[in-house]
């Protein structure tokens, strides 16, 4: 089952790139398809990491250790951290919040 | 230095960035469930970070092959406009179209976006991007996904937080605007309500989406007369 959803889903990416290389260039330059398609992006990116922070089994809401990973994430990006060091900052609060037993 | 050897110096630069982050896809996708061989497929086969993520962690999240899959090509929607953008600069037809659709991603567009004063530059960079990309990307995968497996319980080592802060630091360029910020706002509210309602998977689509309605609303409101760059 896993690798249906890999399959098809490199293949809905890779159609969707090749569809920019063969549609007309009048049919996509359109301001409000550049603006939607510059916000999709965001749009899912922040559901994603909003579920991925708090949801528990089953669906129900839970405050764990990824809460503090994340705020830790938030800080290093303000101070500018790159991509990687963000992660492991992440994982690192989480992993030690976990260590120390102050969040499940 | 020649402005082709400066551009495939950071054409490499930009590859060896991306290998790190390679490493820790293969290991967060290893540890949502994915055999290395899917997570491998994956960086091969799909070849674009943000709906690998995505798919990774809807799959993680016990979300269905539907909603995976729809969540990975919205993310992946933003290539069809890079692809845009590049065809009538590259002039690719063939095999080499073919090729080209699949380098076409953020940092490709980007490099080439970036050296637009002359078409022979604009290509270099686009193709010397994306060929230094995969390699590395795929690379960095490979030991990410064979690294995560020594590990043992991803929660211990914290994988499980270093998911969503890697959907945060994806997000974060592109936050640059007021209606993008109002946009990631009402899609984390949506996320979080619809979360304990519906199953596992949906609620990322039904919020993700709503950056669409946004994006009209704000279109009808203040209608764009030059068009928004897609690129963060």
């Amino acid at each position: 089952m896993i690798w249906v959803t890999v399959l098809g889903a490199s293949l809905s990416c890779y159609v969707l790139k090749l569809l920019g290389y063969v549609v007309p260039q009048h049919v996509l330059e359109k301001p409000a398809v550049l603006r939607v398609t510059a916000l999709i992006p965001v749009g899912f990116l922040a559901a994603l990491l909003a579920v991925q922070t708090v949801a528990g089994d089953g669906g129900a809401l839970t405050i764990d250790a990824r809460v503090a990973g994340l705020a830790t994430a938030l800080v290093a990006l303000l101070l500018r951290a790159p991509f990687l060091l963000v992660i492991i900052a992440a994982a690192a609060t989480a992993a030690l919040t976990r260590a120390l037993g102050l969040m499940a | 230095m020649s402005d082709r050897n400066a551009i495939l110096r950071d054409s490499l630069a930009i590859g060896a960035a991306t290998a790190a982050y390679g490493v820790s896809f293969g290991a967060l996708a290893v540890a949502a469930g994915l055999e290395p061989l899917q997570a491998q497929a994956l960086s091969g086969l799909m070849f674009t970070g943000a709906s690998q993520f995505a798919l990774v962690g809807v799959i993680g999240a016990g979300g269905g092959a539907i909603a995976a899959i729809a969540t990975a090509a919205f993310l992946g929607a933003r290539n069809m406009f890079y692809a845009f953008h590049m065809a009538p600069i590259l002039k690719v037809t063939g095999f080499r179209r073919l090729l080209a659709a699949h380098m076409t991603i953020d940092e490709s567009t980007g490099m080439a976006m970036g050296h637009e004063d002359s078409v022979v530059n604009a290509r270099t960079a686009f193709w010397s991007t994306g060929f230094a990309i995969f390699v590395l990307w795929n690379g960095g995968t490979l030991v990410g996904a064979l690294g995560a497996g020594l590990l043992g319980d991803p929660a211990r080592w914290g994988l499980d937080a270093a998911i969503p802060a890697a959907f945060l630091a994806l997000m974060w360029p592109r936050l640059s605007t007021s209606v993008a910020r109002v946009t990631a706002a009402v899609a984390i509210g949506l996320a979080l309500i619809a979360t304990p309602l519906l199953p596992a998977g949906v609620p990322v689509l039904l919020a993700g989406l709503s950056s669409v309605g946004v994006g009209l609303l704000y279109q009808l409101w203040r209608p764009a007369r030059t068009p928004p760059t897609v690129l963060p």
